[in-house]
């Protein structure tokens, strides 16, 4: 390059390469600020594992507990609710929870583990926007109709779901309300937070 | 030359006080013909210097903190001295915010304020409106109250509805499974820090512009085209102290409602403090009936009003959005609604009922009536923007005058 004339396309290439270089570099630096938003590692340690006795749990009635600071409903079902479940297909928009999420063993019309099929465990987070459904085993109930056999209705946006949490067609939830993985310690202690990788 | 004058020239020389005195104040020539309408521009200005002073304040007593807050809103209310009048300043300030706001941009809309050349300064003003529902969306949640943990939860879980990414996005914004003492902590930070630092430089930015361009007037006639041997435009007068003078009446009013409002109605039945707020958060139990404070409550509705969760959030986030884009829709290149054609101003009243119905139903329950309502609601709402491109054009305008008039 002469002494006195101006390179023009370099001094274009070396503002560009400087603005590429700066531009990555603040990506860098972004990064350790977006990362703080996630979970920090308390609030996933604070995930564990809860153990319910549920030896006190009647029929039609529902348990309240707080894991990973969500609602759990367990629900024990009587012998009609469960025989109500299969005949509810057509009301429904994913009978079959094929869209919705649930550990396998709960991917059944009764969304349960099958040696407790009465016992329902769900998470009491509405698929819409997060609501807390509320649990309505009373049968056609002047609010919800004459053709309501029991089920949880989310009092934020009307929608509706069946006693085994599966979402009925017409109201905004798109999806099932979720099941979380659970077990059972013994008959009468359930295990929510762990299943033991499905067992 | 006296003491203050070479005083003055001292620091003249060194920053450009008298400069930007005489820019912004002194020599900054408005239409001599505002109106009622224009009051509430400077009304914005105001109750952002109230909200900015009060929050400093609420600051020095609240605990950002799950375990504390509300209790700490209650100390505020109850042990700290006249904590209870910084409280309900802080609180109807929020609510009187954005009545001043709905009421500017209407005079927007009335006057043609968006139009060449003040599309920027509309835009500025839109993105005014979107930091100020998010400063309060996220001082709403301070409290901790029934109202603050589950309208946090519903807002922020619009975000789940988007494909893919949703639920890894909401769990990014909460920092937690559910609305915790995480969300609490970073949204206080957010409305004490961040939101008002882009509030005021977007402010800045909103006067500058405008004073840039030059206001507009209720004819929506440029002043600029008229001007005297001295370059000042003839229907034009000081800004100070014609219109600060003017302006101070408004303030008077003003405050009179305000104060009013704060001593014998700072709840106001339950629209600018909701009743379940006063309720510690219980994240195991929604409350009977969830509404947004009402200056939510119109795009609520729209939200509610879409019988699909994406769907929905996208209608919302639509009909904010569309707001930017008022400059350009608008194909008529009269200003002011006195001289436009029958359509703009059957439209313009039309969609205001609809707001206002829109934002009502936002309040209330979901019924099948209702829902069907809110439906034409947003339908007119969406009517009004995206159909203006053609009944603009229709529009049949009486002759603008040459100068302004002083009806």
């Amino acid at each position: 390059m002469s002494e006195g004339g101006t390179d023009n396309s370099r001094r274009r290439f070396l503002t560009a390469a400087t603005t590429v270089v700066g531009a990555v570099g603040a990506g860098f630096v972004a990064v350790p600020f977006i990362k703080s938003w996630n979970p920090s590692a308390r609030t996933k340690a604070a995930g564990a594992a809860i153990e319910i006795d549920i030896s006190k749990l009647d029929v039609g009635q529902m348990l309240t507990v707080e894991w990973r600071g969500k609602p759990i409903y367990i629900v024990k079902r009587s012998d009609k609710n469960l025989e109500q479940l299969s005949s509810m297909d057509d009301r429904l928009r994913d009978p079959g929870s094929n869209e919705s999420v649930q550990p396998d063993y709960a991917k059944n019309v009764y969304r349960a583990r099958s040696d407790q099929k009465a016992i329902l465990v769900l998470e009491g987070v509405c698929t819409h926007l997060g609501c807390a459904p509320k649990h309505r085993p009373d049968v056609a109930p002047a609010d919800l109709g004459s053709d309501w056999v029991g089920g949880f209705f989310c009092p934020c946006h009307g929608s509706r779901f069946d006693l085994a949490g599966r979402v009925f067609q017409g109201v905004p939830a798109p999806l099932n309300l979720r099941v979380p993985p659970y077990t059972y310690l013994s008959k009468t202690t359930l295990l929510v937070g762990d299943d033991g990788g499905n067992a | 030359m006296g003491m203050m004058k070479s005083l003055m020239g001292w620091v003249d020389a060194r920053f450009p006080a008298t400069k930007m005195w005489k820019e912004h104040l002194s020599e900054y020539y408005a239409p001599k013909n505002f109106n009622f309408w224009y009051f509430f521009g400077s009304l914005a200005l105001l109750v952002l210097v109230i909200q900015i002073v009060s929050g400093i304040f609420l600051a020095m007593f609240f605990k950002p903190d799950a375990t504390l807050a509300f209790a700490s809103v209650e100390y505020i209310m109850r042990d700290v001295e006249w904590g209870w009048l910084i409280r309900y300043m802080h609180s109807t300030g929020a609510s009187a915010f954005f009545i001043v706001v709905y009421l500017h941009m209407f005079r927007g809309l009335l006057y043609g304020s968006y139009k060449n050349p003040r599309e920027l300064i509309w835009i500025f003003g839109v993105l005014i409106y979107l930091v100020l529902m998010g400063e309060a969306f996220m001082g709403y949640l301070l409290p901790w109250g029934q109202m603050s943990f589950w309208g946090a939860q519903v807002i922020i879980s619009l975000a789940s509805a988007i494909p893919y990414i949703g639920d890894d996005l909401s769990l990014w914004i909460r920092g937690d499974f559910v609305i915790g003492d995480a969300t609490l902590n970073r949204f206080f930070s957010l409305h004490v820090v961040a939101l008002p630092l882009v509030l005021l430089g977007l402010v800045v930015a909103h006067i500058l512009a405008l004073h840039e361009v030059g206001s507009n007037n209720p004819d929506g006639v440029e002043i600029k085209k008229n001007k005297d041997e001295n370059g000042i435009p003839v229907d034009g007068i000081p800004f100070h102290p014609y219109y600060s003078v003017k302006d101070i009446a408004g303030v008077v009013a003003f405050l009179f409602i305000f104060c009013s409002v704060i001593f014998f109605a700072p709840e106001m039945g339950g629209y600018f403090l909701e009743h379940a707020n006063f309720e510690p958060a219980n994240p195991l139990k929604t409350p009977e009936h969830i509404a947004p404070v009402w200056y939510f409550t119109v795009y609520y509705s729209i939200l509610r009003a879409v019988p699909d969760k994406f769907l929905g959030v996208v209608a919302m986030g639509i009909a904010v959005l569309l707001l930017f884009f008022l400059p350009w829709l608008d194909r008529n290149p009269v200003k002011s609604i006195r001289y436009r054609g029958i359509q703009f101003k059957v439209m313009l009243g039309v969609f205001i009922i609809a707001f206002l119905m829109l934002g009502w139903l936002g309040t209330q329950p979901v019924t099948p009536l209702y829902t069907w309502m809110a439906r034409i609601g947003a339908v007119i709402y969406f009517t009004f923007f995206l159909a203006m491109p053609i009944y603009t054009k229709m529009e049949k305008n009486l002759d603008v005058p040459d100068r302004v008039t002083m009806k």
